[in-house]
């Protein structure tokens, strides 16, 4: 952030009277949310005290222990699979590495409920692995129950942590080689240049890519309820089905709001005095790997892709192949159509306003710009169904006005607002913004002041220099962003079950509607589709990802 | 410089499929929305019955009547809050849920219309509706107990377990498996316990059950029931159609159905029912459609795409389910069910039921 202030600096004194665009920009992002986040407080006051003394006496503590656990749990694990794996296949070379450099990313595709959902089914006491050990070591044999605090933790970081691991890959292999020849003209052992040289310069990126996890798995419903796994967010449905209280659901969905916003204010003052920029030079060659090192080197990545992709592959295809002759009709088509449409749409609309907040922050870098850049992504932490309450509820407001009003001047106000794609693609953007921005963001802080500065002796400034100088810069960061928020909202379910228009069933709707009657083989076919589907993009990711450490 | 005109691409490219996707995803209801709602012959259904149960039966009645029938799934809460929230401007006309509770609470915030209708009337029992007839049974299932064969004799079982209180004895210990207290069918179980028995006594019924547990509350009946199959726990509390489905899926499986309190106040039903919603555009057609489901000949198909029991008793369940035997039903009434739902929540909550 300091590089931006003197970079503003700067920029006022080009500009003779300071620009309140940017300012402006900001503020209008960060509306989206916090008209959510108002609908909600407004629609949750008059909970009934009794129910809420019931939560805070027999729920609220409970979970809220369990929250903190396994958000906890999942990030660091995700975290240190994400940053080891990236650091493995950047700085090494051993036997596959070349195929795991982009394969381990592939797990993205898989929703973290399916992984789930396959996990159970696989590995609890009646699945088929039990039941064939019982087989060899008899019936009494008992094994660590995959139901447990441990197994959720497990199964959500095998499918949280390729956020880490994109990102932090991008870090390590941009880094570039002049830094690494620093550390070692100093005598730093690669282990020791890791520690205190690479880990420390990509720290941006491995600290955006745990926040998403952090907030993914803050958010998450369906695979904490395969699991059975009582958190906030299911303390949330649970005050809204169980004891008819919508207004007590907004209200622990406030708490939790609260929550993340102290969490965020402290991880932003922790990197507040942080400065990157990029040394520049070009990619460090890999060091070899020989012997045991190799074959531990291999055996790591191997596994993970074992576990988080080819097992539950597997075990899906076999699934979908039972029943893919009578699903797989033309309305199985049209939802698989609809998925891609929405990511696509979505992903430009996110991406859109993404750049626009990083550009409010880098031009203006006050407080203010700052605090509402935060606030235009807290929707990443909110429950999906507790935020499409909050689009909900201002959108259906707005068509009951525009009806009276037509009707005041003897007209007929012909649509239902609150159920069109517009409002979707508003409510994925204010739930992704924080995805799509993340790896924008960091990518710009790459950037240096310097490079601005010899764009604009050579006269770009203002858009130009963003189109000319910036975008081209920014490409590995937007196209990461645009596959991340296309994949997201692919796996999206409760916003798109209760705001999509008539007919917009996707895949994942398919998934919710299988699974919720329990029938999970049948789940298997589009759940395997919103798998294949979300792997074009991350292919082309990699394609071009892959492209500057060729050379 | 490539840079920069990929980037370019990429974007158009995004751009365009944005653009594109939109004529070219099949959105009918892009078109019938524009249209002014009053005018257009259509039923418009929000349903927390999923789409697979009830798709068939929808576009069989659109192609005979000519009426198109234009579903939004979703969980029963949130269409609820969508009711709520649309006030007067609501599209929906039918509401089709899987639980009394939810119909109780729906009618309870007035969002069902009341509908004097003698074909409807005469078709679903007194005890299957509203009293206020704002809502309509449509397929009923019981929450009852299964048990392996493989572990008990159905001789040795039905003289140690006659009702839902025996499995709350020692002797059960370490054998008995549940499911999630989240679901709403377990909370109908314990409200209707509650009803029975009153909240003391139903305490301690759910008190020893949990402290019978095998392992964790499952998420789903089905995997409990894979559970019983694979020895885990011998006994277990399920909806008896995830067993009839299991069959109709995979043939005779070793777990059988004790029907509970036989002699006493019979086995805890449930139902999946329809109301008519109180803004209701197309009164007239969504009275046709939920008649036309009330019949006995589609009421059968009802109830056989999950193997329920058809609320009209003219119609027949499957031959899986006839197969489950006659049973005494309970007769509380399933509106003072879905009242006693919040106070059964908060019983299991209270004794850390997870």
């Amino acid at each position: 952030m300091a590089l931006s202030t003197a970079a503003a600096a700067r920029e006022v004194r080009r500009h003779p009277r300071p620009d309140r665009g940017p300012l402006f920009v900001a503020a209008a992002i960060a509306a989206l949310p916090l008209t959510v986040l108002l609908a909600l407080a407004l629609s949750a006051t008059g909970a009934p005290t009794e129910d809420m003394r019931h939560l805070f006496e027999h729920v609220v503590p409970g979970v809220l222990l369990n929250t903190v656990v396994l958000v906890f749990g999942v990030t660091l694990l995700a975290g240190l699979l994400g940053t080891a794996l990236a650091w493995l296949v950047s700085t090494y070379d051993f036997p596959l590495r070349s195929l795991f450099a982009w394969a381990l990313l592939l797990p993205m595709a898989i929703p973290a409920y399916v992984l789930a959902f396959v996990a159970i089914a696989g590995l609890d006491f009646a699945g088929p692995v039990q039941t064939a050990l019982r087989g060899i070591f008899g019936p009494d044999l008992r094994l660590p129950p995959i139901r447990s605090t441990g197994g959720v933790i497990l199964v959500m970081s095998l499918a949280l942590y390729p956020y880490v691991y994109l990102l932090a890959r991008g870090a390590f292999a941009t880094q570039g080689r002049r830094a690494l020849e620093v550390a070692a003209s100093l005598g730093l052992t690669p282990r020791q240049s890791l520690l205190r040289v690479q880990l420390p310069m990509a720290r941006p990126w491995i600290a955006g890519g745990m926040a998403l996890v952090a907030m993914e798995t803050l958010a998450d419903f369906g695979t904490v309820a395969v699991f059975n796994y009582d958190t906030f967010t299911t303390a949330i449905w649970r005050a809204w089905s169980a004891l008819y209280s919508i207004e007590a659901a907004l209200q622990l969905a406030g708490l939790l709001v609260l929550l993340v916003a102290v969490a965020l204010a402290f991880e932003q003052r922790a990197q507040a005095a942080q400065r990157h920029t990029a040394l520049g030079g070009t990619a460090a060659p890999r060091l070899r790997l020989r012997g045991w090192r190799a074959a531990a080197a291999t055996a790591l990545p191997a596994s993970v892709l074992l576990s988080a992709l080819l097992l539950p592959g597997i075990a899906l295809l076999s699934w979908a192949a039972r029943h893919a002759a009578e699903d797989l009709d033309a309305d199985w088509w049209a939802a698989a159509g609809r998925s891609m449409a929405l990511g696509l749409m979505a992903a430009a609309l996110v991406c859109t306003l993404a750049i626009a907040l990083a550009y409010a922050v880098r031009v203006r870098s006050d407080p203010v710009t700052r605090g509402l850049a935060r606030i235009a992504t807290l929707g990443y932490a909110l429950p999906g169904a507790v935020l499409a309450v909050g689009v909900f509820v201002p959108m259906a407001g707005l068509n009951n006005l525009l009806e009276s009003a037509a009707r005041a001047v003897g007209g007929d106000w012909p649509g239902y607002l609150q159920g069109s794609v517009a409002v979707l693609l508003l409510a994925y953007a204010v739930r992704f913004l924080a995805v799509g921005h993340a790896p924008i963001e960091a990518n710009l802080g790459r950037i240096t002041p310097r490079i601005d500065d010899g764009a604009r002796l050579l006269g770009a400034t203002g858009f130009a220099l963003l189109r000319r100088v910036h975008l081209p810069l920014l490409r590995t960061g937007l196209l990461t962003a645009a596959v991340l928020v296309f994949v997201d909202v692919m796996k999206e379910m409760p916003i798109t079950l209760m705001t999509r228009p008539f007919g917009w069933d996707t895949l994942a709707i398919r998934v919710f509607e299988l699974t919720s009657e329990g029938e999970w083989t049948r789940a298997a076919l589009p759940a395997l589709a919103i798998v294949l589907v979300g792997l074009l993009p991350i292919a082309l990711l990699l394609r071009r990802a892959d492209r500057p450490d060729r050379g | 410089m490539a840079a920069p005109r990929s980037l370019l691409s990429l974007a158009l490219a995004l751009l365009l499929s944005a653009g594109c996707s939109q004529p070219g995803a099949p959105t009918p209801a892009a078109a019938t929305d524009a249209a002014p709602p009053a005018s257009s012959p259509e039923v418009v259904v929000y349903t927390a019955r999923k789409y697979q149960l009830v798709e068939d039966l929808f576009a069989e009645y659109t192609q005979t009547t000519g009426t198109p029938v234009r579903a939004v799934t979703d969980d029963a809460g949130p269409l609820i809050q969508r009711l709520r929230t649309e006030g007067a401007n609501t599209p929906a006309d039918l509401f089709i849920t899987v639980d009394a509770g939810d119909l109780w609470f729906a009618a309870d915030q007035g969002l069902l219309a009341p509908l004097d209708n003698a074909t409807l009337t005469a078709n679903i029992p007194a005890n299957l509706r509203d009293p206020a007839n704002r809502w309509f049974g449509l397929a009923v299932r019981a929450r009852t107990i299964a048990y392996s064969t493989t572990a008990y004799t159905p001789e040795r079982f039905a003289s140690e377990v006659k009702g839902y209180a025996d499995l709350a004895g020692p002797a059960w210990k370490g054998k008995l498996c549940l499911r999630s207290s989240k679901h709403v069918y377990n909370r109908s179980l314990v409200a209707a316990l509650i009803a029975r028995y009153g909240e003391p006594r139903t305490e301690e019924i759910v008190r020893g059950w949990i402290a019978n547990l095998a392992t964790e509350p499952f998420s789903s009946d089905t995997l409990l029931l894979e559970a019983i199959i694979a020895g885990q726990c011998a006994v277990g509390i399920v909806n008896h159609y995830y067993l009839g489905r299991m069959i109709a899926d995979q043939g005779a499986v070793p777990v059988a159905i004790r029907w509970p309190d036989q002699d006493g106040a019979g086995a805890h039903v449930n139902i999946s029912g329809a109301g008519l919603t109180t803004h209701a555009k197309n009164r007239d057609a969504a009275v046709r459609l939920l008649e036309w489901l009330s019949t006995a000949e589609v009421q059968a198909r009802f109830a056989a795409a999950n193997q329920e029991y058809p609320a009209n008793p003219q119609a027949q369940p499957t031959d899986i389910v006839r197969g489950f035997g006659d049973f005494l039903r309970d007769p509380i009434a399933v509106a003072e069910v879905g009242r006693l739902q919040p106070t059964a929540a908060k019983l299991m909550d209270r004794l850390g039921w997870r």
